[in-house]
């Protein structure tokens, strides 16, 4: 598959001295969505911020669609909208005014029917002639939205885009962003909601102190490091995992009434028959079991840690 | 060239002269009035004609520039650092714009803003004294290059601005003691020498002395010396603009 961005050996150290990109190297692929998950400070807005243009790398090239940065930055950044995390909105101009002004600003030709359109799908048409600053907070996120979807992009930028934002405008941002990828444009969002993460991304990226720690689609990271948890509801409490147990490497929760068994789906044998025979063997019974897997929460914080 | 750009940023610019309509035209047209009533009139009726033209003529010039200064300097200043300061200036990074045509959008809009403030003051004065201007091709010329090489200080004075405060302190410190030392109100022949020497440094002298001749042809020095330092003070502005953005100085990093 071709990729749509491409980041090479890049770098950035600001003036004062703080190293927020270790020699980075990404490939986006055309069409996808991927997430970027990092801790604050990692480097993530610093990543988007270079690839849009705002800030200048220190070392290290970007492709965009076959186009450099600096060189071809025209025809790179033409093809970019980016939603800042931060909300930084004009104060007394009208929502259609602002809108409209950053599809002339990225050299597209008037089209009110496409602005008006943005403005409907973000639930923006009947503010249009607001003035933003009596807008809300999650009002003016929308605007964010759409003065990045003014101008027909086919790479879009969200960066944290649901950080404090209501579960209407997260549905609406996600029904957005579905369509848009059905559509065929490339959406890189980061966020600290690993669920969404989860329920949107084809592919993931973790970023961590500058470097990228791991890419991986999203599934067969899921498949890889995910973890499994068997855990057994006993009859009677224990105080502690019985001896006879003790090769299977069981935890005991909190009170005593449950064994945890954790396994790894990748493993050639779960050894779960067998702990089931030596616990019939020693007698325990149980009223109940059942499995969970690690999120990718779970999978996050653990690489993180790891990083550490 | 991305001409829509420049346009979107031109008409944005020029919508927000239109909201502070007070405060972008009216004030500037009101404290000059008040110049000609207080030089013009009151003081002004005291003192002899200067070189042939009475005082209160005399001074048109000297006022239509200091307000060309100072407003040129103020508009564009803050029409570049209110994006900066409100963040929204990471659009106007990311779009596919080059920095002239940002420039051009910015100095465009502000030094347009001027030359119509000028020629209303211009207008506004000759309600109060009589008019006669000998150059108008000249007079309009050195009213565009003014008005644009201020925008564009401006324009260096709004990125390199990190408060509000420093914002006025250049308009404040620098442009008004220099506009008023510069000939505004006087001949620079009245000083003894050794000012007139000191005040050849000063670069509104050459500004004010070109537009004042192409109003009564009388100058404090050549007109062609006006125009090439003039001319020098744009091209300086210009690379300095350049050069900001050539290393993203107090944008990109």
């Amino acid at each position: 598959m071709s990729s749509i961005i491409s980041v090479r050996d890049l770098s950035k150290t600001y003036a004062s001295g703080f190293q927020a990109l270790k020699s980075i190297d990404l490939d986006i692929r055309r069409g996808e969505i991927f997430a970027l998950l990092g801790p604050n400070g990692a480097g993530k807005t610093t990543l988007i911020s270079i690839v849009c243009g705002i800030v200048n790398p220190s070392e290290g090239a970007v492709m965009v669609d076959g186009h450099d940065i600096v060189t071809d930055y025209r025809a790179a950044r033409a093809m970019i909208g980016l939603v800042p995390q931060e909300l930084t909105t004009d104060a007394f101009e009208t929502v259609w005014a602002t809108v409209s002004f950053s599809r002339g600003l990225f050299g597209k030709k008037k089209n009110p029917a496409h602005i008006a359109k943005v403005l409907k799908d973000l639930s923006l048409l009947d503010k249009k002639d607001d003035m933003i600053r009596t807008l809300s907070g999650g009002m003016k996120r929308r605007v964010l939205i759409a003065k990045a979807l003014s101008h027909e992009p086919r790479i879009l930028f969200l960066d944290e885009p649901t950080a404090g934002v209501d579960v209407e405008l997260r549905k609406d941002m996600w029904d957005i962003v579905r369509s848009l990828r059905a559509s065929g444009v490339t959406i890189i969002l980061t966020t600290h909601y690993i669920e969404e993460a989860e329920e949107m991304a084809d592919r993931i990226g973790i970023i961590n102190n500058g470097e990228i720690i791991l890419v991986e689609d999203k599934a067969e990271l899921m498949r890889k490091l995910g973890q499994k948890q068997l855990k057994l509801e006993l009859k009677k409490k224990l105080d502690a995992v019985p001896g006879e147990l003790a090769a299977h490497r069981l935890t005991l929760n909190g009170d005593g009434s449950e064994l945890i068994y954790t396994y790894d789906t990748q493993g050639e044998r779960t050894g779960i028959t067998a702990l089931l025979d030596d616990l019939n063997r020693t007698g325990i019974g149980f009223r109940d079991l059942h499995t969970t897997q690690s999120s990718l929460e779970d999978i996050f914080v653990g690489l993180v840690r790891q990083g550490k | 060239m991305n001409l829509r750009a420049v346009n979107a940023i031109y008409t944005f610019e020029m919508a927000r002269t239109g909201r502070t309509l007070m405060q972008s035209i009216v004030s500037p047209v009101l404290s000059t009035s008040l110049y000609f009533v207080v030089f013009g009139a009151a003081i002004g009726s005291r003192i002899t004609e200067i070189e042939g033209v009475s005082y209160g003529s005399f001074i048109v010039p000297g006022l239509i520039m200091m307000m060309l200064l100072t407003q040129s300097v103020a508009n564009a200043s803050f029409g570049i650092y209110f994006p900066r300061f409100t963040g929204t200036i990471y659009e106007l990074l990311s779009a596919p714009v080059s920095f002239y045509e940002i420039v051009l959008g910015y100095v465009g809009a502000a030094a347009t803003k001027s030359i119509v403030l000028g020629l209303i003051i211009l207008a506004t004065s000759g309600l109060f004294v009589p008019l006669q201007i000998a150059h108008p091709a000249w007079m309009l010329a050195f009213l565009v290059l003014t008005a644009v090489t201020f925008s564009l200080l401006g324009f260096i004075i709004g990125i390199w601005a990190d408060g509000f405060e420093k914002l006025q302190i250049v308009p404040l410190l620098v442009i008004t003691p220099l506009t008023f030392l510069g000939g505004s109100f006087y001949s620079i022949s009245v000083l003894p020498p050794l000012w007139q020497t000191v005040t050849l440094f000063n670069p509104v002298v050459y500004l004010i002395s070109g537009f004042r001749w192409a109003f009564f042809e009388i100058a404090d020095v050549s007109v062609a010396v006006s125009l090439g330092m003039t001319m020098l003070f744009l091209v300086t502005c210009l690379a300095t603009v350049w050069w900001i953005f050539r290393t993203g100085y107090r944008l990109k990093n």
